[in-house]
Order: structure tokens, then sequence, then C-alpha cells
């Protein structure tokens, strides 16, 4: 094992207790990365955040020096957004960032307004996060008050707002384009990409910087520290430390802050300052490596690495940092079921494949797990899965606008050959009662 | 910005490996089919923005990077674009979202309106799969609901293609649909209680790509296969929507909206649209009428209206006419005429006759010499981007239902610039850069304000010298200005706007006007002299040249009265027969007293007309005539361009073309007006009137353009700008929806008149210290109404806003026209 | 009457100032109508219709894609058991039963005494805490049915004060003090921030 021991560096208030606190804070070291980034040009903190790497935490890994750098020129005004919308199945790390180190975030966001020229920005926090709202917004009160926030920042002449803004339940919202209808009043239906890219197109069809939480927690410390420091730590693209969830059946579930590029997944799952390994000792089954979207790996992929590239590779993707591990007892076509069961109910509505495909899924599955199966049945999901996700390839191919009906894909694909005696127990097992209404 | 578009170089792409020079910035959907490949679509529409969300569009786009599946309605062309519709993994694509969109899809076909017309019906027959995989049960919503009054939903064939809601909101800016819930569970409905009441709902019934919504009046009436089209012009305003008439075994069941770039863009408003069922009503007259018992015995200054034969009826009124001779008679009408027949009108009321009292207009329009004296822009020019519009003229989404969209288009999307100097706010106010109540009577100091060289010192014509100060500038830095032209309001005499128009004919460089007079063919009636003092082809009386007098033997040479004018003879009995060719001036002129002793005091009265108007009910003649789809001929929009109007159906019973009325009428008076065929007739017409000299109206799709003008026209000095004063004024408009003769014989809209209500602006209001509905009481030296009394904002103090032409209380019945403002008294009644 | 009260409404136009388009404070407002009332009522959503200038078919259409807004009045606490896949695995589907079980009802459905309405929910983000739910959007973590059942009756009886009723989501605002406020910028406003331009080209 290869697990180096490395500083925390957005979860290191995690343990402290009033970490949340504007004192908490500053007592352990907060917004100096601001006063750092101000004492240089917009433009020098824009190049030492496109010098770190910083590949963005929200799903797609896109750097977020380089996506600052697509917003056009002298096209005014721009915006900020914060995508703090944490929904993906098995996703668990913004929420903890918003919860117990708001103001970590807050410096970020400033630092990134301050270097991407954004004249306003909107926190966007999911709705259900009740206790993350709340300290949230204190944190901003008390930074409003000392002078971060709002008007000539630490008396210089940056000024930004920082608006609290907060959602209602769906998913899609965290699509970035979705956010941003959202966060105009709308329905939370996803923009075409082109033309709607927001760095180009985006809130109230003005350039915007989407970041999600975690990408934006990273800045106050490579500000800080340098980005030397920064780069000294992963491994090829994948820089810094990243923050993983590991849940389902680990002997610790936990959210772990590990390095970056060289950690590998058997590392996380195993290691008992980690997951500790399976539960009960069982042996594993599968596992997620990203999210609920992402496609399944298996025994055989542990020795990768957490490295963007390399995951990519091998036909899955790191998403999220969603780690969901299923030992041997799971039932993968419930499991499955589940996932897809998901995606459909969170479908926006907008794409006809994605809006009507994903329920049929649904359905089929559904079918297949209640012992109402047919022996045709898994062909037929395969080939309603081409018709969302023509050719079945990773990464997904789409007859739809935005990557979640392709999403449900994932979980059919991933296991319906692997486990096919799984399925075809479940359908056989039955296969004397007959289903009403079947003309075949 | 159109020619821009079409001078910048060509972009090359390929399609399915041919090569194809597209348009820049067009989509790949449109660019595919000018080169002859259809790209099936449920979403896109040409006139909307796309949304890119059936996905029926993809197909493989290749801009050097591979192909890969995109949407055509939401890619631009791109050079070397190379675009594949036919790949084997693009009809997958598209069977595969066909099959998604039926899967829950009601398979009611056999009893939809739609079918046989249904685009979903139609792909399924050409790409899609054969047998159904889903064996599920389908998605059920409660059958058709209403959402509105015309409109009704079935939400279990909706394919959520974001036409209507888009419509709604992008083009006619009613979002009262909406797409609601998600996902799977997405329908389309409207908030509990607050209807889809957009006087534009029945464009959705047209644009929808299955039979999710259908309108009322066409519900089960027919099947698409048994109905018979052709293309001609819609006659209830003066916009000359394009239109396509189909009928099924004589009867007119639907209009559609064409799309005819120059004018309606495929839009029709709820009138327009649903207009055709006036002439299938009951109330429509089927033959002539005369004076009569209650056994239906002729009796002169009997107490009924008794049918009579053709021969009674012609012979009785060509004796009125005869006997009253030719200063005597006065004719008000012809707005309703195809251009032929207002030809032949005119041909025999001035040719023949030989009285120049003579209008089309009833009082609510403007001289037709200001008119021709102007230089004349297209609805084109008016909405082209960038430019300014002023409106000096009435609401047009309550008076010109596609003008507003076309205007409204151009203000939201194209960057044009709106500046209102209407004394109230109108539909188009919310998008005005500039709103400029002028106060009633006073829009003349308005309008020289603003074309003055230096912002005013005080306020002018109650509107503050910064606002005017703001549209001065606006104006002067335009590259191009049109001003929308007509009555703002019936309660002021028109001679403020008439002056106003000058000041700005003359104060902005390069102005041009578009009519906004609003009835019908009043633009075509009035280019054949329907009006007084005028021939044919815009020439004054005065200057009727030779050609014309030899086929017009009797053209008076003096110049005759307007309505008003004939309507105040008629009242004093110098005018004893009246002809009101389609007209009410007891509903429609701005002077219900005048009007009504006009009525009272005449010996004959005459009614050429489809219904028995409230003013027909008192004639002793009345003349059955045909109504629009049962004409042919052409017609003459405010742009002044002149489009067919075709046969259809027959007329009910033994009604008759106008043309042919006012040729037995001659017959009757022993002339001959050798007018044999509407063919006849147009070559007759572009013989002698020279702005219509060798036109064919066949000869372009959207119609031809009257040519020539402006004319030399020097309109007839007014009384100076009213002074200012404190009273409250009256202003009186108009609604889409009102008693008018034709709206009230259409079973499906009559109801959609609403009272009126005398609007205060909200400071007197208060001071009036009413509820809000309360019943007040509006006086004036011509008489008094009550009504509820209301607050609104968009009436400026010191004005009184009611709409004409309702049921509960008339307008008219306040205004006296000869007096340039109506000064009105509110008080709690 | 569910408009907003006076002193909502004071709230609703502070919420209203922070955007520079009216429309984006719509999802905002509608959680404060539910704060008000519990739900979301047709006369809140006029309300904000009016308040945000559109119409009241564009709020409905808004609010009905949000599953957190409950257009009929729902139980006071809103139990929220999340099934997907990291609790799924490791029971929480057996809690879902367990807990229609204790309180009588299915999901989606309120019990009688109109304290409890329970739903079958997706991933809270609470993935390690397996299987959790939330009341009021309150998290309770790795619930077993026993403890499940304590909590319902410490509900119950109302001795759990950290849970506000259904409607309250954060009990702290954002407050931005006026002499504070950098201010909105519109969509319309092309120039450039002033730390930007003074910092001179790049
Ligand atoms: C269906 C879907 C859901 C998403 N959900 C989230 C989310 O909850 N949080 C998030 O930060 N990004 C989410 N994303 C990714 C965002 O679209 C976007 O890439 C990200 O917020 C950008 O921030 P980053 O570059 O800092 O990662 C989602 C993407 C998709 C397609
Ligand atoms: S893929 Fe699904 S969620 Fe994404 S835009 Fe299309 S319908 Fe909406
Ligand atoms: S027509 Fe292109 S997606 Fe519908």
């Amino acid at each position: 094992m290869t697990i180096n021991e490395v500083p925390k560096i957005i979860t290191s208030r995690f343990d402290v207790v009033d970490g949340h606190t504007l004192a908490g804070y500053q007592r352990t070291g907060g917004y100096l990365g601001l006063r750092d980034a101000l004492a240089k040009s917009p433009a020098q903190v824009h190049d030492d955040v496109k010098n770190a790497s910083l590949l963005g935490r929200g799903g797609a890994g896109f750097p977020a020096g380089t996506k600052w750098g697509l917003a056009p020129a002298n096209v005014w005004p721009r915006y900020m957004v914060i995508n703090g919308d944490e929904s993906e199945p098995g996703t668990y790390k913004d929420r903890l960032l918003l919860e117990r180190d708001p103001h970590q975030l807050i410096e970020g966001i400033l630092i990134a307004c301050y270097a991407a020229a954004c004249g306003q920005a909107f926190l966007y926090i999911r709705g259900e996060m009740a206790h993350a709202h709340e300290r949230v917004a204190s944190a901003l009160n008390e930074a409003y008050a000392a002078g971060y926030v709002g008007k000539n920042i630490l008396g210089t002449n940056f000024s930004v707002d920082i608006v609290m803004h907060w959602g209602a339940g769906a998913y899609i919202v965290g699509e970035e384009t979705a956010l941003i209808e959202s966060l105009e009043g709308n329905r939370g239906m996803p923009r075409l990409k082109p033309p709607y890219f927001p760095a180009a197109i985006g809130l109230y069809q003005k350039p915007t910087i989407v970041n999600n939480v975690e990408t934006l927690s990273n800045l106050p410390w490579i500000l800080h520290n340098g980005v030397d420091k920064w780069n000294a730590l992963g491994a090829e693209q994948s820089k810094g430390t990243r923050v993983f969830a590991v849940s389902g059946h680990v002997k610790n579930p936990g959210v772990y802050e590990v390095e970056f590029g060289v950690t590998t997944f058997r590392d996380i799952i195993f290691d008992p300052r980690f997951g500790g390994g399976i539960r009960d000792d069982r042996s594993l089954k599968a596992f997620i490596p990203g999210g609920g979207s992402a496609m399944w790996f298996y025994e055989e992929h542990l020795d990768l690495p957490l490295e963007k590239g390399t995951v990519d590779r091998a036909g899955s993707m790191l998403g999220s940092g969603a780690i969901v591990v299923m030992d041997d007892t799971t039932d993968i076509p419930k499991a499955a079921l589940r996932i897809v069961r998901f995606f459909s109910r969170e479908s926006c509505g907008k794409c006809t494949p994605c809006r009507e495909g994903t329920t049929w899924l649904e359905r089929i599955l559904d079918r297949i797990v209640d012992g109402h199966g047919r022996p045709s049945d898994l062909d037929l999901l395969l080939d309603v899965c081409d018709n969302i996700s023509p050719g079945l390839a990773w990464p997904p191919r789409q007859t739809t606008i935005c990557p979640l009906g392709p999403s449900a894909v994932s979980p059919i694909v991933s296991t319906i050959n692997r486990f096919r005696s799984e399925y075809e127990a479940k359908i056989t097992m039955r296969s004397s009662i007959p289903v009403v209404g079947v003309s075949s | 910005m159109t020619d821009v578009q079409q001078s910048a170089p060509a972009v090359a792409i390929t399609v399915n490996g041919t090569g194809f020079d597209a348009n820049p910035g067009e989509l790949v959907i449109e660019a595919c089919e000018r080169a002859g490949v259809y790209i099936p679509r449920f979403c896109y529409h040409p006139r909307m923005n796309p949304v890119g969300m059936c996905r029926m569009c993809l197909v493989n786009i290749d801009t050097g990077r591979g192909p890969a599946l995109q949407p055509a309605c939401m890619i631009k062309v791109s050079p070397n674009m190379a675009v594949n519709t036919e790949a084997p993994n693009v009809k997958k694509a598209q069977d595969g979202v066909l099959e998604f969109l039926l899967i829950n899809h009601p398979l009611d076909c056999p009893v939809c309106d739609k079918g046989g017309e249904c685009p979903l019906q139609d792909q399924t027959m050409a790409y899609g799969p054969g047998e159904s995989r889903f064996i599920e049960e389908k998605r059920h919503f409660e059958k058709p609901i209403p959402i509105s009054d015309l409109v009704y939903l079935d939400r279990e064939r909706c394919i959520l293609c974001d036409r209507c809601t888009r419509f709604a909101k992008e083009v006619a800016g009613d979002p009262l649909i909406h797409f609601m819930n998600r996902g799977n569970e997405t329908q389309v409905n409207t908030f509990p209680d607050d209807p889809f009441a957009s006087y534009f709902s029945g464009n959705t019934v047209q644009i929808c790509p299955v039979g999710a919504l259908t309108a009322k009046p066409y519900r089960f009436k027919a099947r698409p296969w048994d109905l018979d089209e052709i293309g001609s012009t819609a006659t209830v305003d003066s916009v000359g929507s394009r239109i396509t008439v189909q009928s099924s075994r004589n009867v007119v069941l639907r209009y559609l909206g064409v799309d005819s770039d120059a004018v309606n863009w495929g839009w029709l408003s709820d009138k327009e649209r649903f207009s055709f069922e006036a002439l299938n009503s009951e109330g429509r007259l089927s033959e002539p009428l005369m004076r009569g018992d209650d056994l239906g015995k002729l009796q002169r200054d009997g107490a009924q209206l008794v049918r009579a034969t053709w021969a009674q009826a012609l012979r009785a009124a060509a004796e009125a006419i005869s006997s009253a001779g030719p200063d005597k008679v006065g004719v008000i009408g012809g707005a309703r005429l195809t251009n032929e027949a207002a030809y032949a009108w005119a041909k025999l009321v001035k040719g023949v006759i030989g009285t120049d009292n003579v209008d089309c207009q009833l009082g609510d329009g403007l001289p037709a010499e200001l008119l021709f004296s102007l230089p004349r822009a297209t609805i084109d020019e008016a909405c082209a981007k960038g430019g300014v519009v002023v409106l000096l003229g009435p609401d047009p989404k309550e008076e010109l239902g596609a003008l507003y969209l076309r205007l409204r288009h151009a203000i939201v999307e194209d960057k044009v610039t709106l500046i209102e100097l209407t004394p109230r706010s109108t539909g188009l106010s919310p998008f005005a850069a500039h709103r400029l109540a002028a106060r009633p009577g006073q829009v003349d100091a308005l309008a020289r304000a603003l074309v003055a060289a230096h912002d005013p010192t005080g306020d002018v014509a109650g509107v503050s010298s910064d606002a005017i100060g703001r549209a001065r500038r606006s104006l002067q830095s335009a590259t191009a200005v049109t001003v929308i032209l007509g009555r703002p309001s019936l309660a002021e005499s028109p001679d403020a706007v008439v002056d106003a128009a000058v000041e700005l004919r003359h104060g902005v460089a390069g102005v041009r006007f578009l009519s906004a007079l609003r009835r019908g063919n009043v633009h075509g009636a009035l280019d054949m002299g329907l009006a007084p003092g005028l021939l044919p082809g815009r020439v004054p009386l005065s200057a009727g040249g030779g050609d014309l007098r030899e086929e017009w033997p009797n053209v008076p040479a003096q110049r005759g009265l307007d309505a008003r004018g004939i309507l105040q003879a008629a009242a004093e009995g110098r005018i004893t027969t009246l002809v009101l060719l389609g007209a009410d001036p007891l509903s429609d002129f701005p002077d219900t007293d005048l009007a009504q002793r006009a009525l009272e005091r005449v010996e004959h009265l005459i009614a050429v007309d489809l219904f028995v108007n409230a003013s027909g009910a008192h004639a002793d003649i009345v003349l059955a005539a045909a109504g629009p789809t049962e004409v042919a001929g052409s017609f003459t929009n405010l742009e002044g361009r002149i489009s067919p109007l075709a046969q259809k159906v027959t007329p009910p019973g033994t009604a008759r073309a106008d043309w042919i009325i006012a040729t037995d009428l001659a017959g009757h008076l022993g002339k001959n007006l050798h007018l044999e065929s509407i063919d006849q007739i147009w070559s007759e017409i572009i013989r002698l009137s020279p702005t219509h000299a060798g036109l064919d109206v066949t000869a372009a799709a959207d119609g031809v353009l009257v040519r020539g003008g402006p004319f030399a026209y020097t309109p007839d000095a007014t009384d100076a700008t009213a002074a200012a004063d404190d009273s409250l004024l009256l202003v009186a408009t108009r609604m889409m929806y009102d008693q008018g003769v034709g709206l009230q014989n259409s079973p499906s809209s009559a109801h959609l008149a609403s009272p009126t209500a005398v609007r205060l602006s909200p400071a007197d209001f208060d001071k009036l210290g009413v509820a809000d509905g309360a019943t007040v009481r509006v006086a004036t030296a011509r008489g008094s109404v009550h009504a509820p009394a209301a607050s609104d904002g968009g009436v400026p103090k010191g004005t009184a806003a009611m709409v004409f032409n309702q049921a509960n209380a008339s307008a008219a019945a306040l205004i006296d026209a000869s007096s340039r403002v109506t000064a009105v008294k509110v008080e709690r009644a | 009457m569910t408009r907003f009260t006076p002193d909502y409404l004071k709230i609703a136009h502070e919420i209203l100032s922070r955007y520079p388009v009216k429309k984006s404070a719509l999802i905002p407002l509608l959680h404060l109508a539910q704060e008000q009332a519990g739900y979301v009522s047709e006369e809140a959503m006029q309300h904000i219709a009016e308040l945000v200038e559109v119409t009241p078919a564009e709020v409905l259409g808004t609010c009905s894609f949000y599953e957190m807004f409950k257009r009929e009045p729902v139980g006071k606490f809103l139990v929220n058991i999340c099934t997907n896949i990291s609790c799924q695995l490791l029971g929480a589907e057996e809690l879902l039963h367990h807990a229609e079980h204790t309180l009588r009802v299915k999901p989606g459905g309120t019990t009688d005494d109109g304290l409890f309405t329970l739903e079958d929910v997706e991933c809270l983000a609470a993935c390690t805490e397996a299987p959790c739910l939330q009341v009021n959007y309150r998290y309770v973590n790795k619930v077993s049915s026993v403890q499940f059942d304590q909590l319902i009756s410490e509900l119950r009886s109302g001795s759990r004060h950290d849970i506000p009723p259904h409607g309250t989501l954060g009990r702290v605002r954002q407050q931005i003090p006026a002499d504070r406020r950098a201010g909105n910028v519109a969509p319309d406003d092309n120039s450039a921030p002033v730390w930007v331009a003074e910092a001179g080209p790049s």
C-alpha cells in the first residue's frame, strides 16, 4: 500500500468544534489565502489556479483555472455560481464542507470572484440541507460584518456580494445549466451545450463560472501555501488531495481526504484508516467508483489509482468522489433497479429518450425483480439503453441533452452481462406465471 | 438585417455527401430542408426559438471531430460541416425517439381530430417501428380538459414538445399555460381557475403536432380527409392575414394561418381564426327583407322586417334612391367589400347615382387624403431590426391582433424601440421604451415637442419635459422610424392626430407610416374611391381622368360629405335616403345621439349586410349579401398589400355578392355598370386606377403592394390644440371582443366580450372614494351612462377610460363627434 | 388567506432585493410561503406571481417541478427515509417497511392525527451514515427500527425542540447590512468590475 501521509487541505477543521465560526476559522489560519490573493493582481491569481491543476470536484473534473479562462474577454457582467446541490447517489462531502467549514468556502468564492472577475456570486445550496443553510447564513453574516464580503473587501477596491440561494428538491438542478435555470426561478431543465456553455452564455444569458463547493474550498490553501506545495501532491492532472465518501458494505463508512492521483481504490476501501475492508470480512462483489452515474467497477479495478485519466480510460469515472461498496450478499438486479429508479424519478422530462426511456427501464427492471420478467426483457433492456445512449460506450454518447438519461444506463450495462445469471434467475424462477396482457 | 444576411458569403456544407450553400446562421434543419432533405421534427417550429427537446431531429453532424448525433434544430451551420441524415445510427436514434413518444401515446387516432393530419401518425407510418414492445400501462390523465373557452387539452396525447407553451410565452406573451410537474409526470396545464385566456390561443391548436389541443369550434366537426381547402385572406381586420379556408360539404369548418413572411407568419388572432363561425350562424341573412306586418306580408312602415324577393327589394331600393335625387343620397360603409365590390359600388354611387356623399369609414378613422399624403411602410419595414416605432394609433393587441404579434416580436426579439403616444396604456406598453401618454386632444403639441430642436421647458400635453427629451433623442438618433397611425381614442376628434401626423411627417427625417385603420378592407375601399372627394387610385375628384369619366358618366363635381357629415345632414333632413353598406352607425359611430337622430329622420334606410345589425333593424330594405369565403376577389391590407380572397362555399339562400347587388341596383335604376365578372372588374380597375395599373395579384405568394404615393394632399387645417384644462377627459378604445355583429353571431366567442368599466388613474380613483367595482355615473353634455369604476395604473391622471361598444354601457352615448375632446363627470351613482 | 403576512412580506422584499432579476427570487419565496403556512397554497403562488411579476402559471410551473414544495398541507413532521443505493445496501427498505408499519401510512401518506407524513426519498447526502432519514430536513443517522420508534414517540410527545415544524428550513437568514452591500450586478451592466478595470489589462 502506498498511502502517503498528507496534510488535510480542506477537511482540516472538521474536528475543530468552532471551525464553522469566524473566530474558529480565523484562529486556524482563516482568510489568509484571501489576503494573499488580494496582494496580487486578478490575473496573477488566475495564473496560480491555472498552474495548480485544480480539477473540478463536481463530477466532470474540468480544471478550474482553464474554465475561468473560457469566459469571453470583455463581455460583462460575469457571474459566479457555486454548485452546492450535492445529490448524486453516494456523494457526501459538499454538505460537510458547508456545515463544518463555511468560511473556507466563502474565502474560496471570494478568491475565485476576484480572479475570474465575477461581479456577483450566488451560492446555491441543496434545499434539503437545512443545517447547512443555517451554518452558511451565519458565516456569511459574520463575514459581511467583518468586512470580508460585500463592499470594498478588506479595504480594497474589490467588492462582491455572495447571495445565498437554495434549491427545493430536484437532483437535475446539480447539472450546471439546470442550476442556472433554477437560479433564474425556472424549472430546472438543462440547456443544450453548445451553445449554452455557462462560461459564455450562463446566468441571465451572461458569462457565468459554475464551480463546485469542494473545488472552491481548495483555493484558500492553494493561495496561502503556494502552487508548488499543491502540485507536489497527487499525480498526472490529479493534483492535491481529494475527498471521497466511502459507503455501503465497508467496515468504516466515512468521508476521507486522501492524496489525489496516487491513492488506490484498494487503499481507500480496505485500509484500516479508511474503509477498513468489507463488513464481516465478506468478499467484494462490485463497487461504484464515482457516484450513481458511473459505470461499476469490480475486483480487477481495485488497484487503479484515484486518478482522473486512469479511471476514465478504465471505463468509468471518479465523478463526485462517491465510492459505494457492495459485498457478495448484494442483490445486483435490485441494486441496479434502485439506481435506475433514481434517474427515472429525477429526469427533468425535457428529452423524450430520458423522460420515457428511463421510466421504461425502471418498469422493465421492476418487473424482473418482482418475478414478472420475460426472457426477451434483457435484450429489450439493452436496446432501450442503446436508444438513450447509442453504442453503450464510455464516455457515453447520448440522444439526450444532458448526461442524466445515459446515467440510468450505467448500472444496467455494467451488470447485465457480468451478472446475467442473477437476472435470468429472477426471470426463469417465475417463468410459469402468466403475464397479463402480453401478446407475444 | 435580412439583406445583410443574404449578402454575407454562403456557408458551404454537405448534406448526405452533396454540397450545399447554406445561409450564415442558418440552422441545420432549415438548411437541409432547403437542400431537399427533410429531417423529422416535433418541437422545432420555424417561428419560435428552438428548444431541442423532442430529439426527433437527431442527425450525424461532423464539424471535423467525427460524426456525432446532434439535434439539427439547435445547431447552426458552420463551414465544411458534414450532415448525414441517412446513416444507420441516425435511423436507429430516430426510430428510438419515435418509439419512446408512442409508448405513452393513446391509440385513439380513429377518434382524434388530428387523425389524418398528424405529424406523429405520419412519421410513425414513415419511419416507425412496427409492433409495440411496451407492455405496461400507459400514462393516464383525465380526457380533454378545457384550458380556455376556445381550446381543449388532452394531456394523454400530448408529447411535450413545448410548442404551445413556447407560443404562449414567446409569441403571444401570455404565459398562462406552462409545463407542470416533472419527468414522466410532466404535463401542460394552466394555473387553477386561471384559463389560457389569450387572444391568440387558437394558434396553439394549429401548431400542436398531435391532437392534444383542439379548438371548440372545430372539435369532431370533420376529418381532415373530408376537407377541401383554398388559400385566402382573413377579413375581420385590416391586417389581411393569409389563411387557408377549409370546408366540407359546402360549410366552412376551419381557418388556418398561413406562414406569410410579409404578413402574419402563420399566426392569427382568435377573432380572425374563429370568425367563420358567424358566416355559418343562424343570424345570417339568406334573402332580402322589407317592412311588413305580423303575418309576413309586405307593408310600408310595417313593424317587422319580412321576407321579400330580390325584385321587390331592388325595385324599392332603386325608387328610394332615384326619388331622393343624388344630393339627398348618402352611403356609409364599404370596408366589408372586396376591392372589386368596392369598385362596383363606387362606380354605382359616384358614376351612376352621381353623389359624392359616401364614406367607407365611420367617423372612427382618418381622412383618406392624410393617409395618401404620407410615405407608407410595410409591416416588415416597421419591424425591421433596430428601428423605432411610434404608436399614434389604437392598441394593436385589441384591434389588429396579427400585427400586434409582429410588433411584439420586433420589440422583444429584434430590438425595435417603441415610443407610445397613446392616451392610455396599450398591450404593447410593457415593452415600450418611452411611454408618453398624451392628454386627449393634445397629441399634436406633443408631436411638435418631439420634433423640436430643444427639449421643452415644461410639461407638454401632460408629459414631462424629461420624458419628451429622452424620446426625442431616441427619435433623432433612429435610423428608421415608422409611425403606426390610427385613432388612439374615439372620444376625441381626429384633428389632433392629423396634426400630429403632419408634424412627424415633416419633423422626422425619413419617417414612414403604417396605417392602423382597423376595419376589414377599408384600405381597398379608400383606394376604390369610397370616400368623399376621391376616385379610384387615390385620385382627387377634381382631377378625375378623362378615361374614367367616360365610363363613370355622372361623377359629381362637388366634394361630398363624410360619415359625420352624412349623418348630420340626415339628422337635419338634407339627406333622405341612406344606404348602409355593411355599416352599423348605432353601434359603431362614436356619437350615438347623432346616429340615432339621423336614422330616425331619414325617409329610406337601405342596409346591405350579412346580418340585421342594430341600425339595420331600422331599415326599410335589407339586401342580403354574401360574405367572405362566399365570394372571390381581392383584399387590400393596411400596408396597401393586395392579396386574393377565395370563394370556397356558396352564400346562404339567395344572398348575393356585393358587386352583383351594385350591378342589379344599377339595372333597376335603368343603368348598366358594364361589370360582368370579378376578373372583368379587376381588369377595369387596373386599367382605370393609376395605383393599380397592371397589378397582378397572383404574382407573389404574399400579395402585391399598391403602387405610387405619397400624393400631394394638404389636409384641411384643424382647430388649434385643445387648451389644457383640468376636467376629466374621456378616452374610448376598443377591445378585441365587443358587441360587433359578427362576433355576436359567433357562438364560441360571443360571450368573450366583457363589460366596460370606467377606469381612472389610482389618484383620481382614490379621490372619487368609491369601492372597486362600484357603479358610477359618467356624464357629458351629450348623455350619461352607468358603469363600474376601477383603478388602473395605465390610465393617466385626469382621464377616464372606457371601452367602446360593450353591452353594459356605451361610450358612444357620451361623445359629441363635433367636439375635439370629451369632458366627463364621474360621480357616485 | 395565505398571502404573505406583513412580517413575511418584509422578508420577501429583502430576499427580492438581492437578485438583479426578480424571478430569481421565486424559489426562495416559495420556501418562505411554505415556512409561513406549512405548505404552498394557491393564494401564496398568486402573491408570489405579483411580487416577481410573472403569471401564476409560471409560478406553479416552477413550484411543481421541485419535490420540497407541498401544495397540500402535510404532517407537522415530514419523515423522509432515504432508500437510495448506500442506504438500501444497509437496510433502508426494511426501515421504510418498519416505518410504514409504525406510522400506519404508505409513503406519501399522512397519519390521521396530521402529525407525520412519510416519504420514500432519494439520496440525502449522508451515505456514510446509512440508513438515514430526515425529519423536516434535519438528519437522523444510522437509524435502527428501535431508534425509529423512539424518534417517533419523542416527536409525538413534543420533546424534540431541535426540529421546527414543516416549512421552516434555515432558522438563520442571510442579512446583508446596507452599508456592506456591494450591490446587484444587472445583466445589462456591461462594465468591467472596478478591481479588474483598475488593475489594467492582464
Ligand atoms: C445530472 C448531473 C448532476 C450534477 N450534479 C452536480 C452536483 O450536485 N454538484 C456539483 O457540484 N456538480 C454537479 N454536476 C456537475 C455540474 O454540471 C458541473 O460540472 C459542476 O458543478 C462544475 O463545477 P466543477 O468544475 O467545480 O466541478 C452534475 C452534472 C450532471 C450532468
Ligand atoms: S437527459 Fe433527462 S434530465 Fe437531462 S435534460 Fe434530458 S430529460 Fe432532462
Ligand atoms: S425538432 Fe429538434 S429536438 Fe425536436
